[in-house]
């Protein structure tokens, strides 16, 4: 597979007062051209540090270390900072989770949407309006023309995402990452919203990371599935596989606790919470929440499993919710 | 929009009615009074002293005074200076030039140094630049204006020579008619050589002293501002659209963070007028400054009522021009 995003071991770990916090931890994510990836975990459990990693968009304090970061055949690790902004905002393009403050207080929308088209495209200035028409015509917004005048604050939060969904089409690119474009929203618009995402995703072929809450939306759209929990990914599957035979005892809590035919908006809680700085477990950092729990379980980091066993970050990775007891060196 | 510069237009006249109760009172709450200051030790007859006090109408009940005071201030009527016999409007306008030229020059110079050193303390946060543009700003805001303009003297006029020490011209050397009171434009107008090198060499050390201040409080607050500002939701969109750090920062970041700079701006009017009655006495600038310091020392009255009307006058103006502009680079009050 000629991977359009490869990722291999990124790690990202941020000086905090309190010293280094690993906030993303050897995470790898493959994303083919047109293809649909999840990616799933509680709230602090690293997706979006890791997709602001690839972007290259983490504050100073961050450090982004990583065996492979390829996009569209470029290292992202060995571009300069130069370089790699002619990637971003034209081929990689991300929406993030609070539209409102997403959008520049100070300036229209369309100088906003015209913009990223000015710095990375070979168009005339009446060529980048009417492009910006049309965008906004794609993304769903009525009386186009008079709403590219307007400001910021006077657009509702769907609207305000659905301008961010037209920004981050506005150079056609090849891979877009929507980290929780809906949970800021109004209940009754996240389903619009989230429609209108996964329609123009189909209608373009762009690539897509989601980062989501809503197992539904997962269950329904996504091709392959990553869970993250602390930081760390445990479990990367294809979608169908994940649903039907979770290998990580995280991902069976998580689709346990989910309401019959997994139409739960939120992602199903979990007894316990997800460590923190102070209280990283030694071994598997799920052991103090997890139902199969042993004894080296805390005291051992786990091993990863095969590609067959769904990469599961576990000593005993399930099958059919039945733990694999196997032989190791400790 | 109109509604709301009527409005604030509205709100200024309580403060005009109180501006010139405190004027008056504060007038003649310096000791001594326009005649004593002016026949001084020799003493004065009886029947002169009388005559006078009639004369300048101070043998008038002082509420009646007062009235007489506001009567012709309604009508436009600052007053003649005692001294000088002339309109106090009239000395106020040929002098007003001198320190507005003084105030702006140090406004400038206060936000082209201050914006881009509060900007770049913001980005390089923590750094040793960082930390030597804090402290300066610091040194800069705690330094007496007295003290640092005679420093400054010392070391640049006496000491290497490259300033002068006084004044806003070379009279010796040039004279030409004012035209519009703004020495740099009449220095060129009179296309005499050298006059507008002498002119700038003249505002030098002026500008910076009565700049210091100012350009200490906006490097500061420019700085704050932009830190708050480069941690928005909007500033990584802009970054996410791969533009260039200096749009980033010079366009998305800095068109955010100048809002509340502006705002301090406007507040440091009234710092840079009151400065200017002190720098203008350090170096003779003869501006409205220097004119009321020495109205206080002739105890003249009109001069001293009128003058500080003036300039608080303007003052008020400024900052309701300053809330306007405000409002003109902040959409979401502009667009409510
Ligand atoms: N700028 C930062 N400085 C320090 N810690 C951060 C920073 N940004 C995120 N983190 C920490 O990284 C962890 C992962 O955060 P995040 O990726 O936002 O989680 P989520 O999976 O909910 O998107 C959290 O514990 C968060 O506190
Ligand atoms: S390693 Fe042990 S504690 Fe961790 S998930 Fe697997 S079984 Fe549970
Ligand atoms: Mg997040």
């Amino acid at each position: 597979m000629t991977a359009l995003l490869s990722i291999r071991n990124l790690s990202v770990t941020f000086a905090t007062g309190r010293g280094p916090f690993r906030a993303v931890d050897k995470v790898d994510l493959d994303v083919a051209p047109g293809e649909l990836v999840a990616i799933v975990g509680e709230s602090g459990s690293g997706k979006s540090v890791a997709m602001l990693a690839v972007m290259g968009l983490l504050p100073w304090i961050a450090t982004v270390t990583a065996d492979r970061m390829m996009f569209d055949g470029r290292d992202l690790l060995a571009l300069s900072a130069r370089e790699r902004r002619k990637i971003v905002g034209r081929d990689l393009a991300m929406i993030f989770q609070e539209p409102m403050s997403s959008l520049n207080p100070c300036f229209t929308v369309g100088f906003q949407i015209r913009e990223a088209m000015a710095a990375h495209l070979d168009l005339s200035r009446a060529q980048r309006q009417a492009r910006a028409v049309e965008l906004l015509e794609l993304v769903g917004i009525p009386e186009p023309e008079r709403r590219l005048k307007a400001f910021p604050h006077q657009l509702s939060g769907g609207m305000s995402q659905r301008v961010m969904i037209a920004m981050a089409l506005a150079c056609n690119p090849k891979l877009i990452i929507a980290d929780e474009p809906t949970t800021a929203l109004d209940v009754t618009i996240q389903a619009q919203i989230l429609d209108l995402l996964l329609k123009l995703q189909k209608e373009s072929g762009v690539g897509l990371v989601l980062i989501t809450h809503d197992m539904g939306v997962v269950a329904e759209t996504a091709q392959r599935v990553c869970v993250h929990y602390a930081g760390q990914q445990v479990e990367m599957q294809d979608t169908r596989g994940l649903f039907r035979d979770p290998h990580h005892p995280y991902t069976a809590a998580l689709l346990a606790a989910l309401p019959e035919r997994a139409q739960g908006r939120l992602l199903p809680s979990i007894p316990g919470i997800v460590p923190g700085l102070a209280d990283r477990p030694a071994g598997c950092l799920f052991s103090p929440r997890c139902r199969f729990a042993t004894e080296t379980c805390r005291t051992v980091p786990p091993p990863r499993a095969g590609a067959e066993l769904g990469l599961a970050l576990c000593h005993t990775p399930l099958i059919a919710g039945v733990p694999q007891r196997r032989e190791f060196a400790a | 929009m109109l509604k709301l510069i009527l409005r604030r237009v509205a709100l200024t006249l309580p403060t005009f009615v109180a501006l010139m109760f405190v004027t008056f009172v504060a007038v003649r709450l310096v000791p001594g009074d326009p005649i004593e200051a002016r026949t001084g030790e020799r003493g004065i007859d009886p029947e002169r002293l009388a005559a006078l006090r009639h004369e300048l109408g101070l043998d008038q009940p002082v509420w009646k005074q007062f009235l007489d005071y506001v009567y012709a201030l309604l009508h436009g009527d600052f007053g003649v200076s005692i001294v000088t016999k002339t309109p106090v409007l009239h000395e106020f306008l040929i002098l007003f030039p001198a320190t507005l030229e003084l105030a702006l020059c140090a406004l400038v110079f206060a936000v082209v140094l201050g914006v881009p050193a509060g900007v770049l303390a913001a980005v390089k946060r923590g750094s040793v630049l960082d930390h030597s543009v804090m402290a300066v700003a610091l040194a800069g805001y705690s330094m007496p204006i007295f003290w640092w303009g005679l420093l400054l003297i010392m070391f640049m006029s006496e000491y290497l020579g490259l300033t002068p020490v006084s004044g806003r011209m070379d009279l010796i050397n040039y004279y030409f008619e004012p035209v519009t009171g703004f020495m740099l434009i009449d220095s060129l107008l009179s296309g005499e050589d050298g006059a507008f090198s002498a002119a700038v060499a003249h505002l030098i050390l002026p500008t910076i002293v009565l700049g210091t201040i100012p350009l200490a409080v906006i490097a500061r607050m420019t700085r704050s501002s932009m830190l708050e500002v480069l941690g928005e939701d909007y500033v990584r969109t802009a970054r996410a659209k791969g533009l260039s750090p200096l749009r980033v920062v010079g366009l998305h970041a800095l068109r955010n963070a100048l809002i509340p700079v502006v705002t301090v701006v406007g507040l440091q009017t009234g710092t840079l007028l009151a400065g200017a009655v002190l720098t203008e006495t350090i170096f003779a600038w003869p501006g409205v400054g220097k004119w009321l310091i020495e109205s206080i020392s002739r105890r003249d009255y009109p001069a001293l009522q009128g003058g500080i009307m003036l300039i608080s006058a303007i003052v008020i103006l400024v900052n309701l021009i300053v809330d306007m502009l405000y409002v003109a680079i902040n959409p979401r009050i502009r667009h409510g």
